[in-house]
């Protein structure tokens, strides 16, 4: 296989696996927990070399996850005193251990493969270069048997536990009440975010991760109501956007990881504009149709408050509808114009009086509003 | 290494010298206006900023051909003002959460800068190494143009900050009662943002974007626990800061591999949790022994309480209650003694024979009053359990 | 009618339609408050009551409709207004003390960069005494209970030295003794010709604290003195059928007592 498809496939394979525990830290509103998480799995990664001193070691992705999950918990255990805020929490803990593991990069371990640029941006058109052989035949690129093995986890953990993350996600109360540990389900979201990071660390470095996990699900919440719909959005914009990103980065000859994130900020930003139900556009369109009619319904509304007693005279007299109502005349021309159309009212004079239908219209809206 | 040492170093270093005294204005500056940043949940405005800042500074370079710090923090505080536009947007008119869109935010730009950057460094043009600097942070290379930046912008930040103090604590503890007085909240809230993004932009070339975000939200998150005024809060934050500025500044400089961007943060991390333990009142310490305090106290009054309780049983006052007695009402041995031979101190009981105690003429009284007091009923006579 | 209509009216409410997003709370709802009054504004829960309040304060933007204050729009008399918001509405761990609290009422009369001296301060003080809560200056806030936290923020209302006050449940979470205290205020407030306009929840207590009242939901209901307006007629309109307890609606003096 060329090293173009094999990139390719380690950057699908890496967004994929990274877009599953995405959609529930966005669903927590968790999603900067990523960032925290991401940064201080380098300390595990540290701590686990300076006592294995081999960076292959398995232990080296234990340490980190275990590092990931620490963060999470410190996090907690924070914000549980009640001292600082949860944002704050998250902004002391992340820092903190991410120094001690600078420091000790460049304390102990300093002429080792481990430098803090690679750490930050990764490297992905690397991938094809360690590969994987098994008693002489070359089974491709580690990284895909790596992080195939995590969107396998992923993949499997989260089929596993669909009912309980959902539950735990939407309602922890009723999730408690139910029985469900929100706690041991948290623990796992946890785990998986921290061993996702692990594995994404060599090729997307550690802060593009939050964009691998956090877009498609922020994305696919523009465009999907239900669970699976979102599941099924992230996966098909974070496999689409890799690819995609892969050729920019080719084209500009940048890094790649970027580009990928790139991509996906940009899908971001289309879903964000023209997305049917929730994009900025549609939302407009709806609006307005809803101020008009809403125009409408208060017009009649005004005229049947006042059709009967001595200020009707005043009130409802078409000329000064503008004072009264606070609009400007050209709305006032509108709302009459579609009003008169709609036979919901008509002139009597310099007076605009309701019709039947009208009155009958007001009234289905107040009734259908009283609380 | 010894602190006079320290010291010494300070007084006749020069690098050291302009090293020091930029992370001393940069602390300050994060830590007097991340007071604000924490107080409004904010926190992590920081984290997004300095990464967004990244696309900023990059595009500054490659219009301007320059590397001047003011020229390329005029374009990180241009990309970090427009990324938090950018999540003020995406919160308002769309159901993403704060949370997720500070973390978009953040990566896509992010990302974005990264692609720049290395399509930058892959062109055949000089002077573009050292861009990434700013990026991860090299205090120790700080040079006397970037001190006078920090030292500029950060000294304007404050200055403004402090014009328009009583207008921002109002802003920040209610936004809707500032907008019955009249005041324009909106343009405030964007002039409060603008001051925080240039809080964080100066310090990028310093600590680096990771670790700016803990410069901003570290030294007020400690200040936080030791007052509850908020110019005093503000004034040891920047205090905080500065500290953690100089003395990480300091330390670096004298250690060799010890960079100085994550040193500073820990001396700030470590100031926070002295705070969160030691402070006065809010400190966990503090908490820990005021509850074990009124543990104490409850348990004395409780065994008052059973005292009385035995003493009204058996019509004789002088009669002595054994251990087993007092042990079955209060539900076990553990600590009676003590309790006996505390309040025996204070001369509310007395031992009648081998360990038998009653009360005395003050401990009736300290204990009827007890008893009609605060407590919620255990039995009829009102005593703690 | 030739009476009132020659009196500026306090709060005058006119065609007010108020919509979040694309949702009516408020449809065209007329309200007109002679000065000197000390109004409820009573209506079930989603009924616009707050609603109402912050339209009357400018705090929301109305699709239609407008608010006049002696007259004049909300913006030209932001120094004859005092809001007292919900207590839930801001955090109470602020790092700030009672006194300062208080002190801010003064900042609208400071104006610009002119900072509290010794004689709001002194105000302050006043204020403080007036809700009972002189010696609790150097209080943190949150080591208040909830009817403390309440009087300070009547305090805060009263420094502002206005003649029209917006309360949103004044007396949400508070206990009796405040309660009671509270209403005394009120009620020297309006002796001393002041206009309070309360969000108010318990039905029970309108007749007894109140002189005016307004029963909103959605719409206006009514609006008028309590004798007149304050029927079971137009609280079965106003609650729908959820009203059980109305017909044990005890008489005012029978409480009093």
């Amino acid at each position: 296989m060329n090293p173009g498809l094999e990139i390719q496939m380690v950057a699908v394979i890496v967004a994929a696996a990274c877009a599953l525990p995405g959609i529930f830290l966005v669903l927590r509103r968790m999603a900067l927990l990523s960032d925290a998480i991401s940064h201080s799995v380098l300390l595990g990664i540290v701590l686990g070399y300076m006592v294995t001193r081999d960076l292959a070691s398995p232990w080296l992705v234990a340490a980190a996850t275990a590092a990931g999950v620490a963060t999470a918990a410190l996090t907690e255990l924070l914000r549980r005193t009640r001292l600082v805020h949860n944002d704050a929490a998250i902004g002391l803990v992340f820092p903190a251990l991410f120094s001690v593991a600078v420091i000790l990069i460049s304390r102990s371990v300093g002429n080792v493969h481990l430098d803090t640029d690679a750490v930050l941006m990764g490297e992905m058109a690397f991938a094809p270069f360690n590969r994987l052989s098994i008693a002489g035949f070359d089974a491709g690129p580690v990284a895909v048997w790596v992080m195939g093995g995590i969107l396998l986890i992923n993949a499997a953990v989260m089929a596993l536990l669909y009912k309980e993350l959902k539950i735990t996600s939407f309602d922890p109360a009723l999730a408690a009440a139910l029985g469900l540990s929100p706690t041991l389900v948290q623990g796992v979201l946890m785990t998986l975010v921290s061993v996702t990071a692990v594995g994404a660390f060599d090729a997307v470095g550690s802060i593009l991760v939050v964009a691998f996990m956090i877009v498609p699900a922020a994305t696919a919440l523009l465009l999907a109501e239900r669970l699976r719909a979102m599941i099924a959005w992230s996966l098909g914009i974070a496999v689409a956007s890799a690819v995609a990103g892969y050729h920019v980065a080719v084209a500009l000859d940048a890094n790649i990881a970027g580009a990928i994130a790139m991509t996906l900020g940009a899908v971001f930003a289309v879903a964000l504009v023209l997305s049917p139900r929730h994009g900025v556009v549609s939302v407009a369109v709806r609006r307005w149709r809803q101020r008009r009619l809403f125009m409408l319904q208060m017009l009649t509304i005004h005229l049947l408050h006042h059709e009967t007693g001595d200020e009707a005279g005043r009130e409802c007299a078409e000329q000064t509808l503008d004072q009264h109502l606070g609009w400007s005349p050209e709305q006032v021309r509108v709302a009459v114009r579609r009003a008169l159309r709609d036979g919901l009212v008509r002139r009597e004079g310099p007076l605009l009086v309701l019709t039947d239908a009208g009155r009958a219209r007001a009234g289905e809206v107040l009734e259908g509003l009283t609380v | 290494m010894n602190l006079i040492a320290l010291v010494g170093n300070l007084a006749t270093n020069d690098t050291l010298q302009v090293v020091a005294l930029g992370s001393v204005g940069l602390g300050l500056a994060g830590g007097v206006l991340g007071t604000f940043a924490v107080l409004r949940r904010q926190s992590l405005l920081g984290d997004a900023v300095s990464h967004a800042a990244l696309p900023g500074i990059v595009l500054a370079f490659m219009l301007t051909g320059t590397k001047a710090p003011l020229v390329l923090v005029v374009g990180a505080a241009a990309a970090g003002w427009l990324a938090t536009l950018a999540v003020l947007a995406i919160t308002r008119h769309t159901r993403i959460k704060d949370d997720t869109a500070l973390g978009v935010v953040l990566s896509v730009f992010f990302g974005f800068g990264l692609v720049l950057l290395t399509y930058l460094q892959r062109q055949p043009s000089a002077a573009k190494a050292g861009l990434d600097r700013f990026l991860f942070g090299q205090a120790a290379a700080m040079l006397r143009g970037d001190v006078v930046v920090i030292i500029a912008m950060g000294g304007a930040a404050i200055a403004v900050l402090v014009a328009f103090w009583k207008e921002f604590k109002l802003l920040a503890f209610d936004p809707d009662y500032a907008a019955c007085l009249g005041y324009p909240v909106r343009i405030l809230d964007v002039l409060l943002q603008s001051l925080i993004v240039a809080a964080i932009v100066i310090g990028l070339q310093a600590v680096g974007v990771v670790l700016m975000s803990a410069l901003l939200v570290a030294p007020a998150a400690a200040a936080r626990q030791w007052t509850d005024r908020l110019g005093v809060m503000a004034a040891l934050a920047g205090l905080f800061g500065a500290g953690a500025g100089m003395l990480g500044a300091v330390i670096s400089s004298t250690t060799e591999h010890l960079p100085a961007g994550p040193s500073i943060v820990l001396c700030a991390s470590t100031i926070v949790v002295v705070s969160l333990l030691a402070a006065p009142n809010r400190g966990i310490i503090w908490q820990v022994l005021r509850h074990w305090r009124h543990q104490r106290r409850l348990g004395l009054e409780a065994l008052l309480c059973d005292l009385l309780e035995l003493a009204t049983h058996h019509h004789d006052p002088e009669h002595g209650h054994s251990l087993s007695a007092l042990a079955a009402m209060s539900g076990g041995r553990a600590g009676l003694k003590r309790r006996l031979r505390e309040l025996h101190a204070k001369g509310l009981v007395r031992p009648v024979g081998a360990g038998r105690w009653t009360l005395t003429a003050a401990g009736r009284i300290e204990a009827a009053r007890v008893a009609a007091s605060h407590h919620p009923a255990r039995h009829e006579d009102g005593c703690p359990t | 009618m030739t009476a009132e209509n020659r009196v500026i009216p306090a709060l005058q409410v006119e065609d007010l339609t108020v919509a979040y997003r694309d949702k009516p709370v408020l449809w065209d709802v007329d309200v007109s408050v002679p000065p000197g009054v000390l109004m409820a504004v009573v209506g079930p829960n989603g009924a616009g009551k707050t609603t109402l309040i912050k339209a009357c304060l400018g705090l929301v933007r109305p699709a239609a409709g407008r608010v006049l204050i002696h007259g004049r729009p909300v913006e030209a008399q932001r120094r004859n207004i005092a809001y007292v918001p919900q207590r839930g509405s801001v955090d109470w761990d602020f790092p700030t003390t009672v006194l300062d609290v208080v002190t801010m009422g003064r900042y609208g009369a400071l104006g610009w960069f002119r900072r509290p001296g010794a004689a709001e301060r002194e105000r302050a003080r006043q204020c403080l005494e007036m809700v009972g809560m002189l010696g609790y200056e150097r209080r943190q806030i949150s080591q208040l209970s909830g009817g403390q936290q309440q009087r300070v923020f009547l305090a805060r209302a009263l420094v502002q030295d206005a003649d029209l006050f917006f309360m949103d449940e004044p007396f949400q979470g508070v206990d009796a003794t405040t309660e009671r205290a509270i209403v005394a205020l009120l009620q020297d407030l309006r002796a001393s010709g002041r206009t309070v306009i309360c969000v108010h929840h318990d039905l029970q207590t309108v007749p007894e604290y109140f002189d005016w009242v307004s029963l909103v939901n959605v719409r206006l209901v009514a609006s008028g003195p309590v004798n007149e307006v304050f029927t079971p007629n137009h609280l079965r309109t106003t609650y729908g059928g959820r009203l059980p307890f109305l017909s044990q609606r005890a008489d005012p003096k029978e409480r009093a007592r």
